[in-house]
């Protein structure tokens, strides 16, 4: 049951470890070794993707440091000065794929955390208002949900995107209102059942303040659907802001993101030059993958009702 | 689960049985889609593509865009104002009428009057101040002014019947029942934004078309495209991608058809500030406003054209599918100016040019274009970005959807911008819509979206526009065309290739107006 | 009840009337669809004519107003593009995306329970953890790209599916349906998967979830210990309780599913809604826009009211209020 393997220490001077809420969560998830594995993966993609202009070997958004006459090239060759060696070969503009992949985690990072995190925020507080609430709070927030869930992504983002201009903020942005309403609704379901159980009626007997009730007793509870619905969110808003890059309306073309290297790059796929969208798109399954995996195994953690 | 497969083989194998195949069917598949078969509702050119299999014009155009004689076997200008067509004997509709100078008639008459038109035909008929019905095989033309273009305007109008056409609506025409013309097909059946089905005018007055049907589907997007004539579901595709130029010229089952096309990639620039005045999109170094406009200095405009190495886009970003050009039309057609060439790449004169004219450190720009509408149009603005912040211009590029970028374009909001013009091939035609001045009322410049403005060119062009004699009006077309050019008016790129991608087995004369046609394709002689 | 629904439909009402009004001002602030549609040669007087025959040469609330009067009396409006009723052209395309999207959730719902439930029940055998990796792959990967893969092996490489576009359709109820032939469905089934994809992995991981919780919980266990059959026991106590989230989820996907087949249509020619909107949107054609929203809204409040009729029927604790 232990994650702790060390051999036991005979000394008597420290005092036996004090099993905080914080320690039993780490140790819990340190049980799924795929999950630390997929934590230190994860972990390794933020590092990568935030020194990325520190270890990338050019930098990509910068067109004067792009030569088209490099353009296409394979992996492994050397660039037309011979300054730097293309390990994963170019694409269209002689931008290197190495460099391109390191910058495009961090539009994608960002994009999909970003949007998943304040769409969460914003979703489940509503989500939970409208549930605990009830009446014509409900009823409002609800058919917002309903207006917001009835606007294709796509329409309601080149609606953004049109009033604010192309760029990774506001990719964000659309992403985020594009998203609130399924944590909203998400929440509001299960809050809806929670709040009928005898431990909320407990506390409302209680008297106890209602930001206390709800997060407390009710948002913790809600919170496993919460997850698995935020895992799924992030995996969908990264793989939407390629889909909107695909369609032309994601981010700005010379700073692509990892969506938009692979929407770029399929327009090659039929020619063989396949590095130009294989590689970003190994990057993007490998950070969506351990995402996931990693959101996977929280859930379990952190689900009360699995706790034995 | 045997059971299974053998019905999935058995299904397959019928599958296989119904695929089109030999000299009787031909299935083609588009880029883009046809929206109305109402020859007369929107001038569109895959509409107009589609309407030349289904009538004819007085005046066609060969695969050069040359004109030939169509409905029409003659015409000359038998007075200063005056036009006389003769009209080809023995031609009849689909539906059995002949055909007269009664439909010509009408059929000019029908062109303002089409209901809800997003772009109507109007402007070929409103010179005409009067028709005048000779015979029923000679027609007249009266207009108010000389009007020389007027058998090019005839390229653009296709010919209805009286009888059938009368009332008939958009509508009508889109539920094929009054899609009748004198064409080379007819309409079997049509389902909107997905294909068209046709079949053989057997009675057409011109040269037999070879295939018996034709499926004409819409496949919009470019890989599934390619990907379906590779699978076999089609046997001719039109707008092949340049990324898959090279994939396909090595495949033995597929044979490509090319043309240089009359569709020029250039830059528009800021002519709309005065030499006083902040470009919109233009700082100095620091990005703080510059206080004047470098645009309108024509050595600035000079240097950003020979910053750009044209060559290296046409083989680099289109993949060899396009011809660095210096002006709006290429060599061989009458309106190609053939004293003016593309301007040589030169990073090191560019650099000089820019000093002299009190920019030695450059200053910065931001270059805009569509990234859905033209040929790698994304890419290409961002291999110019690269090339103009070379020369020490810095350049950030930005690339929208066509339908948030052209409304922009429109109100020459942007300090520097790609477009593209698809000419027809006379000279006047891009000078009238994009060098000439903007005047509502003479109706010049409307796509003049940089607001350039020079009054020799205007002056030669009025000039041009009533000269009946042809070598002289060619003239002062080619010396406005030259002088537009040397004051670099806009920055020409590359005029683009057209090219088509057939089943092996297949010819296609292709065409420089860029319309697929199903009556240029023919099986191979063997 | 009657009241319940009577409030619904009011509220439906307004969302829909917010809803164009948000479309009018948004196609307006993208831009202009007559610098769109007109022929680049058209001079000044026939942009003049063309703004002034697509009735924008009006104050946009006086546009918004007349479609307003229009709408209340069933129309909405003409087709820039087409000249034809929106609301028709709206009608001939749907049938396509309906059948693909109900093909799309039927293999969702076929493929991801069955998995969902095993991964569930033997949360650490390497069967489920298989599936859950195979289950991360489906929404990772871009649908477009995914789409072109599905063509490049199937249609290009193997020959064994036609690679895009419709196929033989028969008509019934005055539609034309394509489900119902051999061709059709060879045509149907790469799109179909590929729209299925993220739902499979959705319905996978939501069985999942719900099975690992309800075995644990107190019911279930005394089942157990009352000495019921495990299959007893899944098929009815656990698989009752797993249904909510997963009529929730496939109910409001449905939805989703129709409104956005837009890139699976765009890849495969599937000549549906999705391809007519996107299409529409990149001419800025507003009526087909605003009429294939509210039927979109329409739609989803349907799907709404449906998924809260059946919560209450599945969960006896959820209870209609019309207070």
């Amino acid at each position: 049951m232990s994650a702790t393997t060390a051999p036991p220490v005979p000394t008597e001077t420290k005092a036996p470890r004090v099993e905080t809420p914080l320690r039993r969560f780490i140790s819990e998830f340190a049980e799924s070794k795929m999950a630390v594995g997929a934590l230190i993966v994860f972990l390794a993609i933020v590092l990568i993707a935030i020194f990325a202009p520190l270890i990338s070997p050019q930098n990509p958004y910068d067109l004067a440091q792009l030569d088209i006459m490099d353009g296409r090239l394979e992996p492994g060759s050397k660039s037309g000065d011979g300054s730097i060696t293309y390990w994963l070969g170019t694409d269209d503009q002689g931008r290197d794929m190495l460099s391109g992949i390191m910058y495009g985690l961090r539009i994608s990072l960002v994009v999909g955390a970003g949007s998943a995190i304040v769409a969460a925020l914003v979703g489940a507080s509503l989500g939970m208002l409208a549930a605990y609430a009830g009446g014509r709070t409900d009823t409002v927030i609800m058919r917002l949900v309903d207006l917001q869930l009835s606007f294709p992504t796509i329409l309601s983002a080149l609606m953004i995107l049109a009033f604010l201009g192309k760029g990774v903020m506001n990719v964000v942005i659309a992403l985020i209102v594009v998203e609130w309403a399924y944590y909203a609704r998400t929440v509001r379901g299960t809050a809806l059942v929670e709040r009928r159980r005898e431990y909320i009626e407990a506390a409302q007997c209680l008297a106890l303040p209602t930001r206390r009730i709800i997060f407390r007793h009710l948002l913790p509870n809600c919170m496993p659907p919460l997850i698995v619905v935020a895992t799924i969110q992030i995996a969908r808003a990264i793989a939407l802001e390629a889909t909107l890059s695909f369609l032309g309306l994601g981010v700005p073309i010379t700073e692509p993101s990892l969506g938009l290297l692979i929407a770029n790059g399929y327009e090659y796929m039929l020619s063989g030059k396949y590095w130009i969208s294989f590689y970003p798109g190994i990057a993007l399954l490998i950070t969506i993958v351990s995402i996931n995996l990693v959101g996977d195994h929280l859930r379990d953690v952190l689900n009360p009702r699995l706790k034995k | 689960m045997r059971k299974l497969y053998l019905a999935a083989t058995v299904a397959l194998a019928a599958l296989c049985g119904a695929h089109p195949s030999g000299a009787q069917s031909l299935t083609m598949a588009v880029g883009a889609p046809i929206t109305s078969l109402d020859p007369h509702y929107h001038q569109l050119s895959p509409n107009n593509a589609v309407a030349d299999m289904i009538f004819d014009k007085l005046v066609n155009t060969d695969a050069r865009s040359r004109q030939v004689p169509g409905l029409a076997t003659e015409w000359r200008a038998i007075g200063p104002t005056t036009w006389e067509f003769k009209l080809r004997p023995g031609v009849k509709f689909h539906n059995g009428r002949d055909f007269t100078a009664e439909d010509v008639a009408f059929t000019l008459a029908r062109l303002p009057n089409v209901p809800n038109a997003p772009s109507s035909f109007a402007a070929y008929s409103r010179p005409i101040q009067r028709v005048e019905i000779v015979d029923p095989l000679t027609i007249r033309f009266h207009t108010a002014q000389p009007h020389p273009l007027l058998p090019l305007d005839m390229t653009n109008v296709r010919i209805l019947d009286k009888e059938t056409h009368e009332d008939a609506t958009t509508e009508d025409f889109n539920s094929t029942r009054v899609a009748i013309g004198t064409g080379p097909w007819r309409v079997v059946s049509h389902r909107n934004g997905e294909r068209i089905e046709f079949e053989r005018n057997d009675a057409y007055w011109g040269s037999a078309p070879a295939f018996q049907r034709v499926a004409y589907r819409m496949i919009t997007n470019d890989a599934a495209r390619t990907a379906a004539l590779l699978a076999g579901d089609v046997d001719f595709i039109d707008q092949v991608p340049t990324t898959d130029l090279s994939k396909l010229r090595n495949d033995q089952r597929v044979a490509l058809s090319e043309v240089v096309g009359l569709r020029l990639i250039f830059l528009g620039l800021d002519h709309l500030r005065g030499p006083n005045e902040n470009s919109p999109f233009v700082t100095d170094n620091d990005g703080k406003p510059l206080g004047r406009n470098p645009l309108r200095d024509v050595r600035v405009r000079r240097a950003l054209s020979m910053a750009i190495d044209r060559q290296a886009i046409v083989e680099r970003v289109m993949e060899g599918a396009a011809t660095p050009a210096g002006q709006f039309l290429p060599p061989g057609v009458p309106g190609h100016v053939p004293d003016v060439q593309p301007t040589p790449f030169d990073p090191e004169g560019a650099r000089r040019l820019l000093a002299e004219a009190g920019y030695p450190n450059g200053f910065r720009i931001q270059l805009n274009g569509p990234n859905d509408r033209y040929i790698n149009d994304g890419r290409i603005i961002q291999a110019v970005g690269q090339m103009w912040t070379r020369v020490g211009v810095r350049t950030a590029v930005e690339g929208q959807t066509w339908a948030v970028f052209v409304g922009r374009a429109a109100r020459a909001d942007y300090s520097a911008h790609l477009i593209g013009w698809g000419s027809n091939p006379d000279g006047s035609h891009p000078l009238r819509n994009i060098l000439a001045t903007v005047s509502a009322e003479k109706g010049w410049g409307a796509s003049n979206r940089g607001r350039y403005s020079n009054p020799e060119v205007d002056r030669l062009l009025q000039a041009s526009l009533t000269e009946l004699d042809e070598e002289k009006r060619q003239k002062l077309v080619l010396d406005a065309q030259r002088i537009a050019a040397e004051d670099v008016a806009v920055i020409p790129i590359h005029i683009q290739t057209n090219i088509w991608a057939m089943r092996r087995g297949l010819v296609h004369e292709a065409r420089a107006d860029e319309a697929t046609r199903a009556q240029d394709v023919r099986p191979a002689p063997r | 009840m009657s009241v319940y629904l009577l409030r619904r439909l009011i509220q439906a009402a307004l969302v829909m009337l917010a809803m164009s009004v948000i479309v009018f001002i948004g196609v307006y602030a993208i831009g202009d669809p007559v610098e769109i549609l007109i022929s680049p040669d058209a001079d000044q007087a026939e942009r003049a004519r063309a703004i002034a025959a697509l009735g924008l040469d009006k104050p946009l609330w006086e546009q918004y107003f007349s479609f307003l009067g229009n709408a209340l009396r069933g129309d909405l409006g003409r087709s820039f593009v087409f000249n034809e009723p929106a609301l028709q052209l709206i009608a001939q395309r749907a049938p396509a995306t309906l059948e693909l999207a109900f093909g799309a959730t039927f293999l969702a719902v076929l493929v991801g329970l069955p998995l969902g439930l095993y991964a569930g029940l033997r949360p650490n055998g390497v069967g489920a953890k298989t599936i859950m990796a195979g289950s991360i792959l489906g929404f990772s990967l871009p649908t477009f790209w995914v789409g072109l893969m599905l063509i490049m092996v199937f249609a290009v490489q193997l020959g064994w599916l036609p690679s895009t576009g419709r196929g033989e359709t028969v008509e019934v109820l005055g539609m034309r349906w394509s489900f119902l032939t051999w061709n059709g469905l060879t045509h149907m089934a790469m799109p179909a998967l590929n729209l299925a994809l993220f739902k499979i992995s959705l319905v996978i991981r939501l069985t999942r979830a719900g099975v690992r919780e309800t075995m644990l919980m107190d019911y279930v266990k005394f089942a157990r210990a009352k000495g019921l059959a495990p299959k007893r026991i899944i098929g009815v106590h656990v698989f009752k309780n797993i249904l909510i989230p997963v009529v929730t989820v496939v109910g409001l996907e449905l939805g989703s599913t129709i409104a956005f087949s837009v890139v699976t249509e765009s890849v495969f020619a599937w000549p549906g809604m999705g391809k007519l909107i996107i299409d529409s949107i990149n001419v800025l054609d507003r009526p087909v826009i605003v009429a294939y929203l509210m039927s979109i809204v329409f739609m989803f409040i349907v799907i709404n009211l449906i998924v809260d009729l059946l919560y209450s029927v599945l969960d006896p604790r959820v209870r209609l209020e019309s207070k």
